[in-house]
Order: structure tokens, then sequence, then C-alpha cells
């Protein structure tokens, strides 16, 4: 199993959620470019499955019985890296380097193979993709007689593509219960929220008319996450969603619910008050604010 | 080699791609085929109906059959997705571009229906650009198989070989020529008739068109060399540079638009290593239309065998 432990308490895993938003910030105000909102509503989520809920082993990316873990929405990439640092996949330095040239922590995440990170699958950034390739995953799990699980994890505004219906559709068709849809429904999207963009609700029944098992959480709540996942794993007969409802730019006041927030990064003043609310965790930082002037 | 130019046995391209895959799924039980409800035209429903259990239908869904190929080739399948030319290339070209070939899957893409001979279904459906979407990508390997035993041999060769494949054929009955048990020389072009005067660089169904036009000449007294070019990535650079040393000019024959196909590929090469007259025979950067007979739209678009003729003495003439 992984060199890490798994953290078991809902209070510990919320803490290193906790950590998991510093580091956004810090890499974020480091990088200069990037996008912040995603990532912060999303830390909750990340840190329940790779921390608690996911088989996985940071030491072999590539275990044969790991969970599969796609994130359809590139652009919160720096979620998932802060994620896999803390979790042993990269070391936590690395989170440095985001966005740098020679550097494998890429804008959109790409597989290890094509110069990202361990852990990352598959490449994403182009927005609709991810629910076609878990659902491929999980009916080629099936074919080989194999009971690893498959996660995908999903915008809001992503749902507007086209080719997510198609996927919904083969997924329901297929009747893959290997796997787990979450969407990140936070309500923002680059130019507006989801609603004036282009209306998605009502969500929920979409799901139910297109013969999904369907669930809604909070998605800042620890222990609604971790049922949820359960109740989801132990589903036979039909693909489950979560819509887990978030804030873009959790943690940080100014930056909640504010789709404004959706694809910039802070600047050093912005990433000081953050950091202020999002207090020190046991864990420690990457980097200190102080350096910044050096870099 | 001798042609029987008179009456060739006819076969189609793309039954060679069916019974490739169902030879093929004898042994390799991780071989799966996804259907996008064209099955019947593109026979991969004999796939489906030998095994049926690795058969996946996603429905009138390219894009979503992309992505699902993806997924698959990560759980260790080898997956093949198959459409009419456009719709296999055209439409899911940001699938393609991002699960596929940027994250080196180990899908295969393979269309038929592909250039004009696709025939009284007109413009939408033929494809004249899906050689230059798939070309152009990085990891991408493109075959244009000439007839039925090429397309049968490209087809288990793309599936014993591990990345990403495109393979483009036909839905008409084609001539079928070349010999069933030479083994396919992947990235190695095939010189089918010797000459000095001129090369025609052809491939698929101009393969053909390409032969009977260099015997017609045979017999005017011009050697005109046919190559036939299967594999257009990655491009067989020592053939191109051996032709236009040894016979001074080629011409390209395509069914395909005359930009970022064949003639692209080969003129790339002749570009940088040994700059020499070139012209093409391919469609004109136009659209097609419907017509009832492929040999008529072959002629009216020029890129049949009369059309190379007519090249080649216009370029020849004293």
């Amino acid at each position: 199993m992984s060199k890490n432990p798994n953290l078991k308490t809902a209070e510990e895993l919320s803490e290193m959620a906790r950590q998991i938003r510093r580091d956004i910030i810090n890499m974020l105000v480091i990088a200069q470019t990037g996008h912040s909102g995603g990532p912060l509503g999303m830390a909750d989520i990340f840190t329940a499955l790779y921390f608690n809920k996911m088989k996985l082993d940071s030491s072999n990316p590539e275990m044969n019985d790991r969970d599969y873990f796609f994130l359809s929405i590139g652009h919160i990439a720096p979620v998932w890296y802060a994620t896999l640092a803390r979790r042993g996949y990269i070391p936590v330095e690395e989170l440095r380097t985001l966005r740098r040239i020679n550097g494998r922590l890429q804008g959109h995440p790409a597989p290890a193979k094509t110069h990202g990170v361990p852990g990352v699958e598959i490449a994403s950034g182009s927005l609709g993709q991810g629910l076609s390739i878990a659902v491929g995953m999980a009916i080629g799990l099936r074919m080989n007689g194999k009971d690893n699980y498959v996660f995908c994890i999903n915008g809001d505004g992503e749902l507007q593509e086209g080719q997510i219906w198609e996927a919904i559709m083969t997924a329901a068709h297929h009747k893959t219960d290997n796997l787990t849809m979450i969407v990140d429904r936070n309500q923002c999207q680059i130019d507006n929220r989801t609603e004036l963009v282009q209306e998605l609700e009502p969500l929920k029944e979409k799901f139910h008319a297109f013969n999904w098992h369907t669930y809604e959480i909070d998605g800042h709540n620890m222990k609604e996450i971790l049922h949820a996942i359960d109740e989801a794993k132990a589903y036979k007969g039909k693909p489950t969603v979560i819509i887990a409802n978030t804030l873009m730019g959790k943690g940080v006041s100014f930056m909640e619910d504010n789709y404004k927030w959706h694809g910039i990064p802070p600047n050093i003043e912005q990433a000081s008050i953050a950091l202020k609310e999002l207090a020190v965790t046991k864990y420690g930082d990457f980097f200190d604010l102080e350096e910044y002037a050096e870099l | 080699m001798k042609f029987n130019l008179d009456s060739p046995e006819m076969k189609e391209t793309r039954q060679g791609f069916a019974d490739a895959l169902i030879d093929a799924g004898k042994t390799n039980k991780d071989l799966v085929v996804l259907g996008a409800d064209v099955s019947g035209s593109v026979k991969t429903n004999l796939f489906r109906d030998a095994y049926p259990d690795r058969f996946i239908s996603v429905g009138i869904a390219e894009q979503d059959m992309m992505g699902t190929a993806a997924g698959l080739a990560l759980a260790g399948k080898i997956p093949v997705a198959s459409a009419y030319g456009e719709f296999a290339t055209g439409r899911p070209f940001d699938q393609i571009r991002q699960s596929i070939a940027y994250s080196e899957m180990n899908v295969k893409i393979c269309a038929s229906h592909c250039g004009i001979t696709v025939g009284p279904d007109g413009a939408t459906h033929q494809s004249f650009e899906d050689v230059a979407l798939m070309r152009v990508l990085p990891n991408m390997n493109v075959i244009t198989p000439c007839d039925y035993n090429q397309t049968y041999r490209a087809v288990k060769l793309a599936i014993d070989t591990h990345g990403p494949f495109y393979i483009r054929f036909y839905r008409e009955n084609s001539p079928n020529f070349t010999d069933i048990n030479a083994p396919f020389k992947f990235g190695k072009a095939d010189t089918i008739i010797d000459g000095d005067d001129i090369t025609l660089i052809a491939s698929g169904l101009l393969v053909w068109e390409a032969i009977v036009a260099s015997e017609k000449l045979k017999k005017e007294g011009i050697n005109a060399r046919v190559v036939n070019m299967h594999t257009i990535k990655p491009i067989d650079k020592e053939t191109i540079i051996k032709c236009a040393d040894e016979t001074g000019m080629i011409i390209t024959c395509e069914d395909h638009q005359w930009t970022c196909g064949l003639f692209g590929a080969v003129a790339e090469v002749i570009v940088m290593h040994r700059p020499t007259k070139m012209d093409y025979i391919a469609i004109d950067d136009t659209f097609g239309e419907s017509g009832i007979i492929a040999s008529e739209l072959m002629n009216k678009y020029k890129i049949d065998r009369e059309a190379i003729y007519k090249k080649v003495k216009k370029h020849l003439k004293k």
C-alpha cells in the first residue's frame, strides 16, 4: 500500500484540504498565471479521494489494482498537482514550477510519458472529453474482469459540451456501475454564472432522465463527501453522478462564488490576504511569501 | 510484376478491413471494436457477429467513440474505432488530437467510404481532407492501402504495432492486385513498375489508375515508374529522393485534396532534400458532388488513368 497512509477522520482530511488550498495560492502567486477559483473549490473532494477513498500507491502510480482518476476539466490542474504532491507522487517543492518551461506541471495536465506527471493517466484541457475516457476505462475493466473503480471529475459549465451527453448516454447504455462522475457544481464559468451563460438546471433531473443514479451533496462537507463516495461505489446497475455543490474560490473570502476568479492568479497582496484566511496547518508550506521579491 | 489490366479481380477494401479484424480477433483477445451505428456500412458488423462480447456500441457519437476508445486503450485493450472518412477524422478531430495523439493512446482509427468513390452520397460524405487532418498530428501513423489485400495486411500490422494509427479505405469494389503473402512494409514504399522517365507516386485507389496509365505510356515508349506510397506517415524519404534522382520528375496521384495529403508529404521531402519538378493528380481545392458511377466522378474530377496519362504526356512533350 501507499507509503503515505490514509487520513482517517473528516477533521484530518479537512486540514489537508486547507493545506492544499494554501499550496494552490502559493503555486499561483509564483506562476502569476493559472486558475484560482475552481482548484480552491475542489480541494475537499480531491483530498477525500486521494487521502481516503481511492485505492492507490503513490510510490507505484501504475499499480494494477489502483482506482482510476480522470480530471475532465484540465484547467483546475493546480488542485490536482498540490494533491499529488501532498500524497507523495511528486515532490512538494516541484509545485514551484507550475506552467514553467521544461517542467512537468503543464498548464493543463499531461501524462508522465508526455512530459507530464505520474498519476495523470491521459491529457485533459480541451473540455468535454474526460467522461468518454472514463466510460471506456469502465467498460474495459469490466471486460477484463477487474474490480478497479473509476472516478471522473467534471465541471458544471463543461456540461454544455455535447460530447459529455454522448458519454452520459454511453455510460447508461453500458450500465457502467464501476464509474462515478463528480460534477463540480460551483455555478460559475469563465464568462459569468452558469445559468446566465447557458442554463443547466434542472440538472439532477437531467441525469435521472438519462438513467443515472444521482446524488447531490455539499462539496465542502467532508463527511457528506465520504458518505456519498461510499454509497456510489456500492450502487449496482447504473453509473452514479455526485452533483457536488461547491463555492468557486472556497476559503478565500474575496474569491468565493465570484466567477471573475475562474481563470486568474492572485497578486502578492491578494495572496497574502488569502493565506491569512486559510489558517496555517501542521503540514507546512513549500513557499514563504517573503521569498517573493527574490523570484 | 504482371497485371491483369483488362479484368482484374475486384474486391472491397472495407472487406479486407473486416476480414483482418475477424482473423486477428481469433487469437488477440484484447482486440475490441467500437461501433458508431454504421457497422453494416464499415463491415464491423461481421466482427460483432463473430465476437459479440468485444463489440462496443456507442451510438451515432464519433467524438464519444474516440474518447471511449482512448479509455479502452488505457485499460489494455486494442480498440478499433471505425466510421466514414469525414466522421472518423473531421468531426472528432479535437478528441483524436488530445485523447489519442497527444496522449499516445493505442487506438486504431479505421475509416471506410473515403474519397470521391463513395459517389451518390455527395460532398458531405466524400472525405478529401482526412489524410491532411491525421498527418499533421504528432504521434499519428497514417496508412492508405491500395486494395483488399493491402488493407487486410495494413490492419493486421496496425493491430500488432503499439501506437495511434489512421487507416483509410473505401466502400467500392476495386482491383485487388497486390500479393497477399508479401509482408506489409510499414513506412517503406513499394515500387510496382520500374521506369526512368518520370515517377508516379500514388496512394489508395489511384495506385491502380497509375498502373494502367503507366502501361499505356509504355506502349508509346514512355517508362513511368509507379510507386505505391501506402504509408503517408512516416513517409519514405529514401524512396522519394531516389525517384527524384533517377527520374527527374514526380507526379503524385491521390483521391484527396491536393494540399496537405500525399502531394504535400512528398513535396516536403523534395523541397528539403532534392528540389525537383513536381505535379499532382488530386482533388483541386473543391468539394465533390453526387454521381452514381465512381469512375465517372473520378473522370470528372480528373483523378483517373486518363488524367494521369495526359499529365505525363504534357510534361514529357519534347
